[in-house]
């Protein structure tokens, strides 16, 4: 995926401006922020799940050299091929590798973070291999030539309207005319594109949630059950994933599937969560021949033991940007690679560089609302922080953010002062949104405060909430 | 690349950079005993008290958790119930009287004599099945959720192409959690062994992918139905 991190403040500008977006992610977060919430409240443990599924990762990632250890004895003796990938480059390498000793044409693909990450469906187009996204979202997504705008819904910020002009521009086979009005006539639509392509795979690639160190087992979660069909129905399987999945056990695992779910789309379960362990067995009618898995590392090991560590027990449920009122405010693509949001203001600067992504460390309130629901409890504004503190020590940060940084800091220190800002700001927000409720400007804190500081005019509704959660806190 | 040799050094990059950041040097015993102990020993983590209910209340909430992942649900007394059940439901979709399932010993055994007008077939699903009759390992009560092994008795396509899903589950078999079917898994397989895939399933497919409206049938099935005999 092309890298556009360094130009964080055009592009969110561009994002602040374009009424469609905004009502497309608006939309979709509060639904999302509703749906946690309900299913939360329905299950009193799961605050103390929180706490189990924290310390899981923090143990895991402290023995993860011995952990990788067992589990690479129990997927071999299950039958399954295990790589290890250093870089990007090598994860492309090792699956067109795979592919080719496949003889491989047609390539179905699930969801997979890491695939876009590494870029793989450029490297095997061009290649000579044909690659499909299953996921509705990541389908839809790659139809428009474009990257995912979330991790968990990439295709959010389009509205209805956008993928039945997508449809009739790819579809081509369809009648021009069909009537596309209805967002079950578009799923039906691409059930049955999909559908032949599923069929006709060679090899289908999949990301994993987990990975299981005592049974050496890859985990995915779906809700569509296009990655069952992406590893059940072609001759190989490799799943593509990174070097922090590993959990110790089946208990394990059970605890971290408990909050990833409600905290992903607030369902208490995903409606398929899938245990693949090597290719299929001797008596099996159906299943992979071979299974393969690629673990990438790509700058994470250098995370270990440090600072940001703790960034590695993420489990990329997306809750962080579904609460953050920068990413309600202009949406994924604005920060510019695969990892948005919160989560990605962390990651990227570790993946990329903290000269390329400097800006997304910057695009936070430093609200908090983040680390208070993420599931794994991760301090992303600590680690946010930690970022600019860098990033000042080595004079990266540029003139502006400076600015910025004094003119927060002037606030945060007066807290007084810092809540009458925050209103006054709130009510000019909502006054200057009026009906479309954007904005290019505003007059009185500049642009750094517009597109950055605050969210763009949310209403009323979530600025109270927002005051009185600071409140609650002094 | 994935020759064997640029495997090996592949890999010990990565572990070798993964213990340098830890500071270790690798086969230290007390971590890995730490390790063994806890892959032995496999400590739970908070589990839900919802599912801590004796055996009605049990299949009770599992039936209403699964209704709510937008699975129809029905209770029959006995095995020969369950065959009038499928054709019930079929009928009531306006489905042909076809389906397909795998070598289980229990659906062998269902009254395929009396009910001649089901017209089956055996084996792993093609892209043109309608309807696919299973059988559940277990039920989960806590989240309404169905574990399917994969294998010739119910191999795992049935679980995903075809447009509808009837699965049986035992009301016997029905847990409250995830963690008392584990341990049953390791019971029937042994220690540490999977089937190539086990299946968690609450309810039909779905998506939001488009417009944020939840739709159902997005990839899988778009119905299904648990059948609790007993
Ligand atoms: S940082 Fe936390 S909330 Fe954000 S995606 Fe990762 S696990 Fe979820």
């Amino acid at each position: 995926m092309k890298v556009t991190t360094q130009s964080f403040v055009d592009n969110a500008r561009e994002a602040l401006s374009d009424a469609r977006l905004g009502e497309a992610i608006r939309f979709a977060g509060r639904g999302s922020v509703a749906r946690r919430q309900a299913v939360v409240d329905r299950l009193p443990e799961f605050d103390a799940l929180r706490d189990a599924a924290r310390d899981i990762k923090t143990h895991t990632l402290q023995y993860l050299d011995v952990y990788y250890e067992q589990y690479e004895a129990k997927m071999r003796e299950a039958g399954g091929h295990l790589h290890f990938a250093p870089t990007a480059q090598d994860a492309c390498d090792i699956v067109l590798d795979i592919c080719r000793k496949a003889g491989a044409k047609n390539v179905t693909k699930g969801k997979s973070m890491i695939t876009e990450e590494i870029g793989l469906n450029a490297y095997l187009e061009a290649h000579g291999l044909n690659p499909v996204e299953t996921d509705l979202g990541e389908y839809i997504v790659q139809i428009r030539d474009e990257g995912p705008s979330h991790i968990i819904t990439p295709a959010i910020h389009l509205t209805p309207e956008q993928v039945a002009e997508d449809f009739r521009r790819v579809h081509t086979d369809l009648p021009a005319d069909r009537d596309l009005s209805e967002a079950v006539t578009m799923v039906h639509e691409a059930r049955a594109v999909l559908r032949e392509r599923f069929l006709a795979a060679d090899v289908g690639i999949t990301g994993a949630n987990f990975l299981i160190a005592e049974t050496g087992s890859s985990v995915i979660v779906t809700n569509e059950g296009n990655g069952d069909l992406t590893q059940s129905l072609p001759r190989v399987h490799v799943v593509v994933t990174s070097i922090e999945k590993m959990v110790p056990t089946l208990e394990d695992v059970s605890v971290l599937l408990r909050v990833l779910a409600r905290s992903a789309t607030g369902q208490e379960l995903s409606v398929y969560t899938t245990f693949s362990t090597g290719p299929r067995r001797e008596n099996d009618g159906d299943g992979p021949q071979d299974y393969h898995v690629v673990v990438l590392d790509n700058g994470r090991s250098a995370m270990l033991g440090g600072e940001q560590s703790e960034m590695l027990r993420c489990i990329k449920c997306g809750a962080c940007m579904n609460h953050c009122p920068v990413y309600q405010s202009v949406g994924g693509h604005a920060y510019g690679w695969v990892y948005p949001g919160p989560m990605g203001a962390v990651l990227d600067p570790q993946l990329l560089g903290i000269e390329a992504a400097g800006h997304l460390p910057n695009a936070s309130t430093l609200c908090g609302r983040c680390e208070e629901i993420c599931p794994v409890r991760i301090p992303l504004p600590r680690l946010m922080r930690n970022w600019r503190t860098e990033q000042h020590e080595r004079g990266l940060d540029s003139a502006r953010a400076r600015l910025a940084l004094v003119l927060w800091l002037a606030l945060a220190r007066r807290p007084r002062l810092y809540q009458a800002a925050t209103r006054i700001a709130a009510r000019l927000l909502a006054l200057l949104g009026g009906k479309t409720r954007r904005l290019g400007r505003l007059p009185l804190a500049g642009g750094w405060t517009a597109h950055r500081d605050l969210p763009a005019p949310e209403g009323r509704s979530f600025h109270s909430q927002w005051r009185a959660q600071r409140d609650k806190r002094q | 690349m994935s020759g064997g040799k640029s495997d090996n050094k592949a890999r010990e990059r990565v572990l070798g950079a993964v213990r340098r950041a830890l500071g270790v040097r690798g086969g230290e015993n007390a971590r890995l005993a730490i390790v063994r102990g806890r892959l032995e020993n496999r400590p739970r983590g908070p589990v839900p008290a919802r599912g801590n209910l004796a055996a009605p209340g049990r299949v009770r909430l599992f039936m209403q958790m699964a209704a709510g992942a937008d699975a129809t649900t029905e209770r029959v007394k006995r095995n020969e119930d369950i065959l009038p059940a499928v054709e019930k439901f079929l009928a009531a979709h306006d489905l042909r009287h076809e389906l397909v399932h795998g070598a289980d010993a229990f659906i062998a055994a269902l009254d395929w004599g009396g009910h001649k007008n089901i017209r089956r077939r055996e084996g792993v699903a093609r892209g043109s099945d309608e309807v696919s009759l299973t059988r559940a390992f277990a039920g989960v009560a806590e989240t309404g959720t169905l574990v399917m092994l994969s294998g010739p008795d119910n191999p795992v396509t049935l679980n995903f192409l075809p447009f509808s899903q009837i699965a049986i589950v035992e009301a016997g078999d029905i847990a409250g959690d995830y963690e008392t079917v584990w341990q049953r898994l390791r019971q029937h397989l042994g220690d540490g062994t999977m089937p190539r895939t086990v299946n968690w399933i609450t309810g039909p497919s779905r998506t939001a992918d488009i417009g944020q409206m939840l739709l159902l049938g997005a990839h899988g099935p778009a119905r299904l139905h648990i059948i609790v005999v007993g």
